[in-house]
């Protein structure tokens, strides 16, 4: 077991929350876009760029998004799953 | 006493010792499937690089748009992985035998089980002197395109991107959105040949040079010159011509992170570590072993629906999907382990256009335009080989792909005999897709094909034309 | 019970208040030959394969000539087919040009910045509820608001209503394919309503040329996008569409929203005290009470095998939308209403290239509805369960919901 491990913290990033899109799945419905503007952007007919890292301002904006996906592609982060790295 | 199948799994999983070295999407999706599997002993992610996982995906798109932070595309977590984490660390050796890792500080970890996910790198530039000159950049990790980023918001007057397959269009895209002079070289005959083929590829001229990208295939780049300060200022080209450059990107491609196995008894080499269907990895005498795993990048693993050769996958997609089979299989034993059947799929946006493709395009040897038109750049492009449909590709054309995929999936006849919508004329007549000699090394194709031999010593081609 | 007579039964007016049983009964065949030809089909997964099949055809000038009530009648005379009757290149050529002012990628903002006018629209509605002690959820709320948002997104006079109000209705009662002995006058009657529609949208789309406003209609009769101007035909035949598509369908997912949060008050409770449920709970919705059980026929444009039963090329196909998403394979529990699923990818707004154009609209106005319903209407019942419903079996919902309460708050 080693016992010297990293410490890492989000720092600098303040209190983003972190989304993540499974573009696989994503064919373009663009229903993120509609609904969550400052979050989502097509990119011509049907591609989609969106910012990985959204503050609290947008947050009910990005729970809508993720809700309406067709294909469920959009992850967001669970807030129980948001824990430090282990540190030393 | 026998102590019961069952009850040995169960202490694995209550009291082993897993490590995972790589921590990118594959180890973290992995870690992710591991607790949730079940799996509460000691959990250890390795990572090389400082960071925790992060996107990959974004780098070429919305953070060379100044649109994302190249700092902020950390992956979020599906659950808590509750595990140690060693970044900023490689690792440096394995001992098989002893079940033993050693990482750069020198400290070694033991493990019941390893999962290697340590993916690719960017393939540096060939002449170390040019590729440290101030100006020559690549494309890999989030430092890479902070970079990229910084620099390209300083305006340069004309970028290079060395090599047009993926990353390349991307970043030229990227560029040419931000109103940047671009400049493509391209060793083949159109950007994306080595994945697509010349049909598709075609098509990704046009969509260059109608942006504004200064597309020039068919030639390399033979050197870069820096100026007296080191700074990049000139690029020399096969052809004999030059051309000013402030910014050079060089997009040749990925090279498997599997140095560190030299010596190690694992069937590493340069294209990957090759395992079986449910990640497990072989030795060097092609006998698989049961406590090492591999997954995403760096695997090599054989695909029943192409012919059970050993497929490399420099895919997203893949990454998560190995990683759940692997992670799965590390705490399951016998009929409750999975086999990593995943039809390879992948996107680009490049140019204002979705490109999506499922199956193993660089397979096919002919291709017909099932839906669309090449022409107004929206359209679906079906594969074949040996009468089956092996791969299809589209343009803006998402929705339908679902169906293809399916179509692989039951080996269903190439040309396809049936009626669809948007058939436009002449559309249905296959033609060559116009892959280039595969045994040429391509930085173009995100799947290679690598033969059936487990072991990388007698690695052999199975060309997609004879 | 034979499977060649469901569709006769699921159109049946005697089983619009449940359909689900028949659904179950159907999921058992994957896919089901009609005793008139056509193809039913009601699993999810074969559902969701269809609509991405490209041998299935959404133009009904693909069917097989025969006869025998198929919808294609309306469109012969008169305006094109809308584009959801029409397949690529076609279809999607209108829908981007449709699409330029309503949404990304040319106007991403407009839907997200409807928001608190669609707020003001509800407040005003239920402001409207003082000092009665119950209304008709229908006639009072769910049918007018919509109808308001999508007069002010196209750019049609309020005051118009009572005009449009007969021609959607003549509308609706032809796209109800139950065989009955007036099929065809209803039919015809439609065409009618439709052409007078067109003709009508399409004078104010003329006028809107002249002095264009902010709204769908301007935009459609002036907006040169890469795809060029559409025709007037086009134009009228779209908005028509956008018209009735735009409110014969959320009123049933409003009404349909309030009923079953009236036969599950502790749901109602917690849209109350936590209105941010009312991202998934309408999600739940959309799959438990769909406003569209049955999509419009497809064409099969090939002999396609599912599930070892062969359609054959010509064939009419109807997908069962509210089955698909009932479908146990699917969801687990699926007659369970639970906001709190997880991965509800329900088929209620379709998937593919025919997928609704107008859903987000649709979600936040359902959000809005009834999240500001159950806010402010004190001690709402149901007066009589099940309510009477709207005859169409493809727009399921009811006609009327009559809720007593006890007053509005503020």
């Amino acid at each position: 077991m080693c016992d010297r491990v990293v410490t890492v913290w989000l720092e600098g990033q303040g209190l983003r929350m972190r989304i993540v899109v499974d573009l696989n799945r994503c064919q373009g419905y663009a229903q993120c876009a509609f609904l969550a503007p400052d979050v989502f952007e097509m990119h011509g007919e049907e591609a989609l760029l969106y910012d990985p890292a959204f503050t609290e301002a947008h947050r009910e904006q990005v729970r809508r998004a993720a809700a309406a996906c067709p294909v469920q592609a959009i992850l967001v982060e669970a807030d129980e799953a948001r824990v430090t790295p282990v540190g030393a | 006493m026998a102590v019961s199948v069952g009850e040995v799994v169960q202490a694995f999983r209550r009291d082993g010792r897993i490590v995972v070295v790589g921590a990118s999407l594959a180890g973290l999706r992995a870690a992710e499937a591991l607790r949730t599997g079940g799996f509460s002993g000691s959990l250890t992610l390795v990572g090389d690089e400082p960071d925790l996982p992060y996107d990959r995906p974004p780098l070429s798109k919305q953070v060379l748009l100044g649109r994302a932070r190249a700092d902020a595309t950390t992956l979020p977590q599906r659950n808590s992985v509750n595990a140690q984490w060693r970044l900023g660390t490689a690792a440096t050796g394995l001992d098989l035998a002893a079940k033993r890792l050693r990482l750069a500080d020198g400290e070694e970890i033991d493990y019941d089980r390893l999962l290697i996910a340590t993916g690719v790198r960017a393939r540096p530039w060939f002449n170390a002197a040019e590729a440290a000159l101030d100006g020559v950049f690549t494309v890999r990790t989030s430092e890479d395109a902070a970079r990229l980023e910084r620099r390209l918001s300083a305006r340069p007057s004309r970028v290079l991107v060395v090599g047009a397959g993926f990353t390349g269009s991307e970043i030229a895209s990227a560029c040419r959105e931000r109103g940047l002079e671009v400049t493509v070289a391209e060793r083949g005959a159109a950007p994306l040949v080595g994945a697509l083929g010349g049909v598709v590829g075609a098509v990704a001229a046009d969509l260059q040079r109608q942006h504004g990208v200064d597309l020039r295939t068919g030639v390399m780049v033979t050197a870069l010159e820096g100026d007296s300060g080191g700074r990049l200022e000139r690029a020399h080209l096969s052809d004999g011509t030059s051309l000013d450059v402030e910014v050079a990107v060089i997009a040749l491609g990925a090279t498997r992170n599997t140095e560190w196995l030299a010596g190690s008894g694992l069937a590493a080499g340069p294209r990957g570590i090759a395992c079986d269907a449910g990640c497990r990895a072989f030795d060097v005498q092609g006998i698989v072993t049961d406590d090492v795993f591999v997954a995403g990048d760096v695997a090599r693993s054989p695909h029943p629906l192409f012919g059970y050769q050993f497929l490399s996958l420099e895919h997203w997609g893949n990454a998560v999907e190995q990683a759940g089979v692997a992670a799965h299989n590390m705490i399951n034993v016998g009929p409750d382990r999975r086999a990593h059947l995943w039809v390879p799929t992948f996107w680009s946006s490049q140019f204002g256009v979705n490109i999506k493709s499922v199956g193993v395009p660089n397979m096919g040897d002919e291709i017909v335009i099932t839906q669309g038109s090449l022409a107004e750049r929206r359209f679906v492009a079906v594969y074949g080989f040996q009468g089956r449909i092996v791969a299809a590709v589209t343009f803006d054309q998402a929705k339908w792909l679902d169906f293809y995929r399916e179509q692989i999936e039951v080996r269903a006849p190439f040309p396809p005999d049936y009626a669809t919508v948007d058939r436009q004329p002449g559309g249905m007549r296959p033609v060559p897709a116009g892959f280039q000699d595969p045994s040429l090394p391509s930085h173009g194709a995100t799947v290679t094909l690598t033969g059936h031999d487990p072991n990388e010593r007698r690695v052999q081609f199975t060309p997609a034309r004879a | 019970m034979t499977p060649g007579t469901l569709l006769q039964q699921i159109t049946d007016y005697a089983n619009r208040a449940n359909p689900y049983p028949l659904y179950a009964e159907l999921r058992k065949t994957p896919v089901a030959r009609q005793d008139d030809g056509s193809y039913l089909v009601g699993g999810y997964y074969e559902i969701s394969s269809l609509l991405h099949d490209p041998r299935i055809s959404s133009d009904q000038r693909n069917l097989v000539a025969r006869d025998g009530g198929g919808l294609q009648a309306e469109e012969e005379a008169g305006l094109p087919p809308s584009m959801i009757r029409t397949d690529p290149p076609e279809h999607d050529r209108l829908r981007r040009m449709a699409m330029r002012p309503f949404g990304p990628p040319h106007t991403p903002r407009r839907v997200h910045e409807m928001g608190g006018e669609l707020h003001r629209i509800v407040s005003g509605l239920i402001d409207g509820f003082q000092g009665k002690d119950h209304v008709d959820i229908v006639d009072d709320f769910s049918y007018p608001f919509p109808v308001t948002v999508i007069c002010r997104l196209l750019g049609v006079p309020r005051e118009d209503e009572s005009r449009f109000h007969v021609w959607a209705d003549a509308m609706v009662g032809a796209a109800d394919p139950s065989p009955s002995a007036d099929l065809q006058e209803r039919q015809r009657a439609g065409t009618r309503a439709r052409t007078e529609l067109g003709r009508y949208l399409a004078g104010l789309a003329e006028e809107h040329r002249r002095s264009p406003g902010d709204d769908l209609l301007s935009a459609l009769a002036t907006d040169h996008g890469p795809d060029g101007q559409m025709s007037m035909v086009e134009l009228a035949s779209t908005s028509v569409l956008l018209l009735i598509a735009g409110h014969e369908t959320t009123v049933n997912l409003i009404t349909n929203g309030m009923l079953t949060l009236l036969r599950y008050p502790e749901h109602l409770e917690r849209l109350v005290k936590e209105p941010e449920v009312a991202v998934p709970m309408v999600e739940e919705l959309l799959r438990y009470e769909p406003p569209v059980h049955l999509a419009l026929p497809r064409v099969a444009l090939a002999d396609i095998e599912v599930k070892g039963t062969v359609i054959p090329r010509g064939s009419t196909v109807w997908l069962g939308l509210a089955s698909a998403n009932r479908d146990p394979r699917r969801f687990d529990d699926p007659d369970r209403f639970d906001p709190d699923r997880r991965d509800n990818q329900h088929l209620s707004f379709l998937g593919g290239i025919h997928n609704c154009f107008g859903s987000p609209l649709a979600r936040l106005e359902a959000q809005i509805a009834l999240t500001e319903l159950a806010r402010r209407l004190a001690n709402p019942r149901l007066v009589e369960d099940p309510p009477p419903y709207r005859p169409n079996p493809l727009l399921r919902g009811p006609r009327h919901l009559a809720v007593a309460f006890d007053g509005v708050q503020g």
